[in-house]
């Protein structure tokens, strides 16, 4: 699930998601006809909208083994409101058997794949930003901390208030600018109270916020999705 | 101060939402003031449920006993009703605030009261009360500190459990120097003891007390109060006249099921193990009391709360009224919780002030939620606020329903179909084109082609130089930078604050088709096929 701003925005989160779980022996595939999860419609009230999207998305996953996300959110939209858009329709059992076997990407890599070690060398001091979908609605909270404990030469600084939202909101963001703006300008003090050279996120919609504040500010924080740092330092 | 010129904003419910918002962001020890009340609320809050060692046992504890009270409220209602009068004291089914005031005034009037004391009510406050007492020639003092502050500012309650949070001490010295004639000194117990003998007056003379009821208890017919200041017990006894005004949902079925209500509420509204005074009123003063009321009057307000009843809504009325949805919720702490413009704040407030006080004009309050779940995490009655938020929009979007049951009190700002106040019609249209391209992924493709085309244009319009506007903080409505391009609308609210990403030269579709395949399963290209 290579997500609709991952496939226009951020391929390289996809590539280096794909370069890590070939290397860790998985046979991936892309199947071409997924666009998006449906998620900006749904959480604007467009159930109807949403539901034409998700129904591609049942198609385009139907005879996928596993479904690895590389954005929490989506995964989320897809486990937890999937079974809730298609109550009481034909689709519901698929939706329901999709959501059973759809992950984010370290959720995949630790509960999935058991991955204890990881040949990953990146000598950089990190934070790392826990969405909020990802952590509530998944539950994925320690797994990517466990992976970034994996990686050699990784100095992990915790973001202070990381429980708190970055105020994205999907189009919340562009609905209430003034509220969203403030909130980021909150994480973005809290980014850089960690002294972190990178902020590391599962999430590039929540990314795409906070890294598009710190630009603005004029911060050198690299901004980055986890599978980035894993496929770039493997194997060093 | 640069935006560009609209239409005259007129006075609407979402033009001073974004007001008071807006108010709100740019005043800066406000916001560190909110900032903190939270960090020291939530802290609370946790160390309260750590303290408890099962505090999700008895979350779900508190929701059984709320969605069992719910599920059988007519029996509850009928039994509560019934031990009331028989313990002697008069009860009232209010259909509607106007039903309510009318009965409350009508007792103030009969029994000549001259002055009313409260204690802090939140369905007096929607049912608008005071006003109607006031009407009748009665003085009208709340005795909760913070209700007193706020009634002497004039003000909304911004909390649910904290009407004055909001205000600073300099303010809060300003207010009560005003109601006691005097300089009072700029210190906390100075203010309180001013405050204090002012109210201890008021309780001395009062002619009535009205309060609320954090719970009622069917199988006894006892009204119960959960308060820390001791105004509660005041109210409550000394004047010869006590009116209870609460909704209709705010029932127990017995003692055994009010604990985990009364083991939730102190821990998650305040922190605490528990508040200072509990009471239980049951009747009138019995012969050889030593205290209490010669009348008690029950009023039980409906006022919407029936008409959400066996919906999708219903689960909004679990809520018991502990207000740490809003002090884990960071929109709350930004905007403010004026800008809810309701008597309920917080994510509480957004689900339930469209639902009871009609959505016409506050179609945007669903919308003032990232849906981070924060909110979920905090309550400990599991109201699904998220999913009720979820709901709300669904139904603005979709528009008047023509089954009422299906989707109380949503009523269309314009009547022009799903284009409502809050809902312009260019985002129908925009998730319109959202299905159309989500589900063909030709086009989609197409898009992306013509996006990454655009780069140069988009670069030149996608943000700022760094050096020349890299403002520390966010001034809100400024959009200093320079760019070529005056981006439109969405991608404005965007670009003001936050750089814009450029689309990618190649999306990952892409790169996909063109990587070397090494046995993996060939996957059909139509953009190959097409040449």
């Amino acid at each position: 699930m290579i997500t609709c701003l991952g496939d226009a925005l951020y391929p390289q989160v996809g590539v280096a998601a794909v370069k890590v779980m070939e290397a860790l022996g998985v046979e991936v595939d892309f199947p071409p006809s997924q666009v998006c999860c449906g998620q900006p419609a749904f959480n604007s009230g467009y159930r109807e909208e949403a539901r034409a999207a998700a129904r591609a998305y049942l198609k385009a996953f139907a005879v996928s083994e596993h479904v690895v996300s590389i954005s929490g959110s989506c995964a989320a939209m897809v486990r937890r409101h999937y079974p809730v858009l298609f109550e009481g329709l034909t689709e519901e059992a698929e939706a329901r058997a999709l959501a059973a076997r759809t992950w984010e990407f370290s959720q995949f890599l630790t509960d999935v794949m058991d991955v204890t070690e990881l040949p990953v060398r990146h000598k950089a001091r990190v934070t790392f930003h826990h969405s909020c979908h990802t952590r509530r609605l998944l539950g994925v909270v320690e797994q990517p901390e466990r992976l970034l404990g994996m990686v050699e030469g990784l100095e992990y600084v915790p973001l202070p208030r990381a429980e708190e939202c970055c105020g994205f909101g999907g189009t919340f963001a562009v609905k209430m600018p003034v509220i969203s703006s403030s909130l980021v300008d909150d994480k973005v003090d809290h980014v850089l109270e960690t002294g972190a050279d990178e902020l590391l996120g599962l999430d590039m919609s929540c990314l795409m916020n906070i890294g598009g504040r710190l630009s603005r500010r004029g911060a050198g924080v690299r901004v980055r999705h986890l599978a980035e740092v894993l496929a770039e330092g493997w194997g060093r | 101060m640069r935006r560009r010129s609209r239409p005259p904003a007129a006075d609407t419910p979402r033009a001073r939402f974004d007001a008071v918002a807006r108010a709100t962001v740019a005043d800066r020890p406000l916001h560190e003031w909110l900032d903190n009340y939270q960090a020291v609320q939530q802290g609370w809050h946790r160390w309260a449920h750590d303290d408890l060692g099962d505090a999700e046992e008895w979350r779900d504890a508190v929701a059984a006993v709320r969605r069992h009270t719910l599920a059988h409220l007519d029996r509850y209602l009928a039994e509560f009703a019934a031990n009331v009068e028989r313990a002697g004291g008069h009860v009232f089914f209010a259909a509607d605030a106007e039903e309510a005031r009318e009965y409350v005034a009508d007792v103030a009037r009969r029994k000549g009261v001259r002055r009313v004391v409260k204690a802090k009510s939140m369905v007096s406050e929607e049912i608008g009360l005071d006003a109607a007492l006031a009407a009748t020639g009665a003085e009208v003092t709340e005795t909760d500190l913070g209700a007193y502050i706020a009634q002497l500012a004039g003000e909304r309650p911004y909390h649910i459990t904290g009407p004055a949070v909001h205000m600073r001490l300099p303010r809060i010295r300003e207010i009560l120097s005003r109601a006691a004639g005097e300089d009072l000194p700029e210190e906390p117990d100075a203010l309180a003891a001013s405050a204090r003998r002012t109210l201890r007056d008021r309780f001395l003379t009062a002619d009535l007390g009205v309060s609320g009821a954090n719970f009622g208890v069917a199988s006894t017919g006892t009204v119960v109060l959960v308060t820390n200041e001791g105004n509660g017990r005041m109210t409550t006894t000394l004047p010869p006249t006590h009116v209870v005004v609460m909704g209709m949902e705010r029932l127990v079925p017995d003692w055994r099921s009010l604990e985990p209500l009364l083991v939730m509420l102190p821990r998650a509204g305040t922190g605490e193990r528990l508040t200072t005074y509990v009471s239980a009123i049951t009747g009138p003063r019995r012969e050889g009391d030593a205290d209490g009321p010669e009348e008690l009057h029950v009023v039980i307000v409906d006022n919407g709360r029936s008409r959400i009843l066996g919906t999708k809504y219903q689960a909004v009325l679990q809520c018991i009224r502990c207000g740490s949805c809003a002090d884990f919720c960071p929109v709350y702490r930004t905007m403010g919780g004026h800008a809810y413009d309701s008597v309920y704040t917080g994510p509480i407030g957004a689900v339930l002030a469209p639902l009871l006080d009609g959505s016409e004009g506050r179609e945007h309050l669903p919308f003032a939620s990232t849906l981070c779940g924060a909110c979920d995490d905090a309550c400990p009655a599991r109201v699904p606020l998220s999913d009720l938020l979820l709901e709300l929009r669904a139904d603005v979007v979709a528009g008047p329903s023509p089954d009422a049951n299906a989707a109380p009190s949503t009523v269309p700002a314009s009547g022009s179909g799903s284009s409502s106040a809050a809902e312009p019609r260019w985002w129908a249209l925009g998730f319109k084109g959202f299905a159309a391209v989500a589900t063909r992924r030709r086009l989609w493709d197409a898009a992306l082609c013509v996006a990454s085309g655009l780069r140069p244009i988009l670069r030149s319009a996608r943000g700022c130089d760094p050096g020349r506007c890299a403002a520390s903080r966010l001034e809100p409505g400024a959009s200093g930078r320079s760019r070529l391009l005056r981006a439109p609308g969405v991608v404005r609210a965007w670009t003001d604050a936050r750089d814009l990403p450029l689309p990618a030269p190649a999306s990952f579709a892409r790169l996909w088709r063109r990587r070397p395949r090494a046995g993996s399963p060939a996957s059909s290209s139509p953009a190959r096929r097409g040449r």
